[in-house]
């Protein structure tokens, strides 16, 4: 796994588990082909796929690639880094087909494109949902289906 | 204390009742709820129609369609996407129809009652409501006290025409 890993000269962090590399969107298909086709690594299974918002402060977003190796019983997270305006990285549908429905979720929260995702919309919530809703700086809408949505204390009985 | 079922009449056993007591008698050891479990509130809610409580005592089977149902028991967190759902199951269910509510969450939005934006923060919102069972989940010890509170709901019903209020409406004005 090092030896892949080097040849994009990256190395593991090692206070994670599992090991996580720091990739760069532009070599993020590339490195997790190879992850998965060379016989040396073959991450066969896509455990999940993670998205997280830093918030308007540090102004990122993350995906992270769980992968996992059944025949090695190996570990590794792959980290990419996208800015928060117009979050978007390449789908991996077409490595593991399992990424579609985790990439629609990271979609649905968080307003993360993945481009040449076969089906991107919601998964979770109704189709006619504003917003995304795991975003730090989410507001949500005062009605939804004319259903208040904020809580609404009730009204103590008014003294006579 | 023996029933009154438990008796044996001697005298070819007719009865002197009144109508609204035979007929809520009948429909409130009949109820059926419709089989519907929103989270772990269901759990409780199947816990409750087992044999160690025993629904069945109440003649509480559940139905799987709203159509044959007289009770919705709404177990669990209503969700803004189910919330369109459970209305649409209320609407089709036939009157005189009844709803109890299951646990905070659907009482209230419960722990999602600040941070939840995809719950409805009670049921009440959508559907009215008939009896809350407060818990989080509710033991079934306490829906069945949800249920019996039910019963005496609808034990006051009353199919009489309310002759006094008529009277006072067909006033002439003054």
């Amino acid at each position: 796994m090092n030896a892949v890993l080097e040849k994009y000269q990256l190395s593991p962090e090692s206070s994670a588990y599992p090991p996580t590399v720091r990739v760069d969107s532009q070599n993020l298909i590339l490195l997790l082909t190879e992850l998965r086709e060379n016989p040396a690594t073959y991450f066969d299974m896509l455990s999940c796929v993670t998205g997280i918002d830093n918030g308007p402060e540090a102004n990122t977003m993350e995906v992270i690639y769980h992968l996992y190796s059944i025949p090695f019983h190996q570990s590794l997270a792959v980290k990419v880094v996208l800015p928060r305006e117009n979050p978007e990285i390449e789908s991996v549908c077409h490595l593991w087909k399992t990424a579609e429905w985790h990439e629609r979720e990271a979609y649905d929260l968080l307003g993360i494109r993945f481009k040449n995702h076969p089906d991107l919309r919601r998964i979770l919530l109704p189709a006619d949902w504003v917003g995304h809703p795991l975003r730090k700086d989410y507001q949500h809408q005062e009605y939804y289906h004319g259903v208040h949505v904020a809580y609404q204390a009730p009204q103590p009985p008014s003294d006579r | 204390m023996k029933g009154f079922l438990d008796q044996e009449f001697a005298q070819g056993g007719v009865l002197v009742t009144k109508a609204d007591d035979l007929l809520n008698w009948a429909r409130l050891s009949s109820l059926f709820p419709m089989t519907f479990g929103l989270a772990c509130c269901a759990i409780e809610f199947m816990s409750t129609g087992t044999t160690v409580y025993d629904m069945d005592r109440f003649g509480m089977a559940p139905r799987a369609t709203p159509r044959q149902a007289d009770v919705m028991i709404v177990s669990g967190t209503v969700t803004f996407k189910m919330a369109d759902r459970i209305k649409r199951l209320y609407e089709q269910m036939s009157e005189p129809r009844y709803v109890i509510s299951m646990g905070s969450c659907s009482n209230c939005g419960g722990p999602y009652w600040q941070h939840g934006y995809h719950v409805v923060k009670g049921v009440d919102k959508i559907i009215p409501v008939d009896v809350y069972v407060p818990g989080c989940p509710p033991r079934p010890e306490a829906l069945i006290g949800g249920i019996l509170k039910l019963h005496e709901k609808i034990r006051g019903e009353s199919r009489v025409k309310p002759v006094e209020i008529e009277k006072l409406m067909n006033l002439p004005k003054t």
